[in-house]
């Protein structure tokens, strides 16, 4: 159907989808959030609010949960990004909960505070009240995502429950909830990690360096993926250290974020590389969903995005 | 490149999993991991072939019962089309699952098991299809390894499965033989099946044409109001539900039925001179009226119907709580939601046999005629018009919970 001189294809069916669905969320909830890691799922959240919202202001602010463990830079792009587009950022620091709650901070060469995250997320629905929070997850990383919903309850304790989930039907999206529920909101569920490279590079948004290739100091293990060298892991004396181009295909915490060999360092070698990729996103990149075959399911149980 | 999404539905061990699994693995849509840790399961229990079903079958309650509880999207491209596949369950408590699947769906693949042939399940979810106006069907007659491919076995298989077509008035239906299994006819031409002449599924899927919601009359409902503090911006955002809208269009604001003009389209923050169905805009009108959330756009000389009485077929899905008449319910339609009042059921269908039942309520899964009083006018459709504004569902008071989906049809006299 060609309009207004181009076609309606499929990109702009999810991106009008996505700008409905975040547009139901202001229209819906009281104090929505907009979680955001500074990775490319959450940039590409904000690029859609801001297509669904401006001129006006965003009806949510921007939430960072901040393992400690980050990208440096992947925090300086956050920083810059939410100071461009003039919207109010959140950060709570996962170091905050361990010492309140009295966690123990995981030990080990690779320590992931991924399971952490949950306290901290949980405190900061509660100390702002957040109604609904929206992230940038997709049902085509993991098994147990293709079958959340788009607007997803969670209980007083933020556990999911996969036997309970309301029915969602034609395009309407129920957001009403009982005092001490809470909503999981996710407008690119339907999107792929090839659509959303094709949009990245069709808006020509701008996404942190690391996503691109760059050489770097990398421990090779024995799996043989290869996770940067940062302050944040132990490394032994018979590690096998490497000086490597390489780019990621996620952004999660650096002690469990393989990066992978790439010398892909404009979107459309990106992409290339994408289209003929063997492995899974998640699959090749995440540590800590190897441990279990049912590892995600049992993380979204326990209140993880 | 457009998507088609399509559901596949049948009884519990009619091979939808599997039949799933091998369109994906086939088209290679499978990751290497995936294929790896899938390869590592089957040395594991020492089988011949893979899992296919393994694919789908995501939550760890259905690997231990073998069978798939909720509806699960998967995604895949091939050269001419990307899909969107919606699977949906066989077992009968959960048919509220596989009306959530086919309510954005527009193919059915309506699986067969070729030693069995049409079963009470198949009955079942011909009807919902035919329910939620999904008129595009084809019949997966799967498992044909299993009667010696057959083709008298085929023809009993579409001679039966056509009674049950014409009676419900679908359209034209196709039948393609296959094994999911063995690969037969899903992606590639079956060297064991060569009386069918016809194409595979994948063939199929890549070349049905999709019915552009655009040849319907123009409907937009505000979602949002974007009005920034200190100017006089004051847009109406929302998605084109059917139609086309252009600038200078007359238009009406129903329920309210008050006229004003477009002088303003904007999609993607920048102007435009038209906008079709699907896509998300604001529109801006000239006058300055009172337009909230859930209200409606439509141009001038619209058929839309406005009222607070409507009939309706409902599916209803609560299990702990039947649905009785004088149930005082909320009404969501889109961003719409009124409160509203079940005034009667006039009858349940008998999704195993087509008949119509009189009924006291209605309990989990069943099918009901009702008639609806909503405490305020809204704006509709006939859902075969327009599926879109001819749907709503029900949610519950006070735990919040969708309880029903409903389909308007038009108003029968007492």
């Amino acid at each position: 159907m060609k309009i207004n001189n181009k076609s309606f294809d499929y990109l702009d069916a999810l991106e009008a989808e996505a700008i409905y669905i975040l547009r139901e969320v202001a229209g819906q909830f009281e104090r929505p959030a907009l979680l955001f890691s500074g990775g490319k799922d959450s940039i590409l959240l904000v690029h859609l609010a801001l297509k669904a919202f401006r001129p006006g202001k965003f009806p949510f602010p921007l939430v960072h949960i901040d393992t400690g463990h980050n990208f440096e830079e992947v925090l300086a792009f956050r920083d810059y990004l939410a100071n461009t587009i003039g919207e109010k950022l959140i950060v709570r620091k996962v170091e905050d909960s361990i010492q309140k709650h009295r966690l123990q901070d995981p030990k080990g060469r690779f320590p992931s505070r991924n399971a952490l995250q949950t306290y901290t997320l949980l405190d900061t629905i509660e100390e702002f009240e957040f109604d609904a929070c929206i992230g940038g997850a997709r049902r085509d990383e993991e098994k147990a995502r293709a079958k959340e919903r788009i607007f997803s309850v969670r209980d007083a304790f933020g556990q999911w429950n996969p036997k309970a989930q309301r029915p969602e039907l034609w395009h309407i999206l129920n957001g009403r909830l009982d005092k001490g529920e809470n909503m999981r909101v996710f407008p690119i569920s339907n999107w792929t990690e090839l659509d959303v490279w094709n949009y990245i590079r069709r808006e020509n948004i701008m996404i942190p360096s690391i996503y691109r290739a760059h050489l770097r100091e990398c421990v090779r293990l024995e799996s043989g993926q290869l996770l940067a060298v940062t302050p944040h892991i132990r490394l032994e004396p018979t590690d096998e250290i490497v000086q490597l181009p390489v780019r990621f295909r996620t952004v999660g915490d650096a002690t469990c974020t393989a990066a992978v060999e790439s010398s892909a360092t404009t979107l459309e070698a990106i992409i290339e590389e994408v289209i003929q990729a063997r492995v899974s996103e998640r699959g090749m990149t995440r540590l800590d969903d190897k441990l279990s075959e049912t590892a995600m399911e049992d993380r979204k149980k326990n209140g993880y995005f | 490149m457009d998507v088609l999404k399509f559901i596949t539905c049948g009884s519990v061990d009619d091979g939808k999993s599997t039949l799933i699994g091998r369109l994906l693995w086939d088209s290679e849509a499978v990751s290497l991991d995936i294929r790896e840790a899938i390869e590592r399961q089957r040395k594991h229990n020492g089988q011949e072939t893979v899992e296919l079903a393994l694919l789908t079958d995501g939550l760890r309650a259905e690997r231990e019962q073998g069978i798939t509880i909720d509806v699960a999207y998967k995604y895949f491209t091939t050269k001419k089309r990307k899909f969107i596949i919606a699977d949906a369950p066989g077992h009968i408590q959960y048919t509220r699952n596989m009306i959530t699947a086919a309510s954005n769906a527009d193919v059915a693949i309506v699986l067969i098991d070729a030693r069995f042939g049409v079963v009470e399940q198949t009955v079942r979810h011909t009807l919902l299809a035919s329910l939620l106006n999904l008129t595009q069907i084809v019949v997966a007659v799967n498992k044909m390894d299993l009667v010696g491919y057959e083709e008298a076995i085929f023809e009993q298989i579409k001679t039966k499965y056509l009674v049950l077509t014409n009676r419900l008035k679908l359209p034209k239906v196709t039948f393609i033989p296959m094994s999911a299994k063995n690969g037969d006819n899903v992606v590639t031409s079956s060297e064991n099946i060569i009386w069918y002449k016809g194409e595979t599924l994948l063939n199929y899927l890549e070349t049905i044409p999709i019915i552009p919601p655009q040849t319907a009359e123009s409907r937009f409902q505000v979602q949002y109001v974007i009005r920034p503090q200190g100017s006089d911006y004051r847009g109406y955002a929302g998605r084109i539900q059917s139609g086309v809208y252009r600038k200078g269009d007359k238009i009406l604001v129903l329920p309210s039925d008050l006229p004003s003009e477009i002088v303003k389209i904007e999609e993607n923050l920048q102007e435009v001179e038209t906008a079709i169905a699907g896509q998300s805009v604001v529109l801006h009108l000239k006058d300055n009226i009172d337009i909230s959330r859930g209200d409606s756009i439509v141009v001038q000389g619209a058929t839309v119907e406005v009222g607070s009485q409507l009939q309706a077929y409902l599916c209803w899905f609560d299990e702990k709580q039947a649905l009785t008449n004088g149930a005082r319910l909320l009404l969501q339609n889109g961003s719409n939601t009124v409160k509203v009042i079940v005034q009667s059921i006039d009858y349940q269908l008998d999704i195993s046999t087509l008949e119509k039942i009189e009924v006291e309520k209605a309990t989990l899964n069943a099918i009901v005629k009702v008639r609806l009083r909503t405490a305020q006018p809204i704006v509709f459709d006939t859902y075969n018009t327009n599926r879109q504004t001819g749907s709503f569902v029900l949610v519950h008071p006070n735990n919040h919970h969708t309880v029903a989906a409903g389909m308007i049809v038009l108003n029968e006299n007492e």
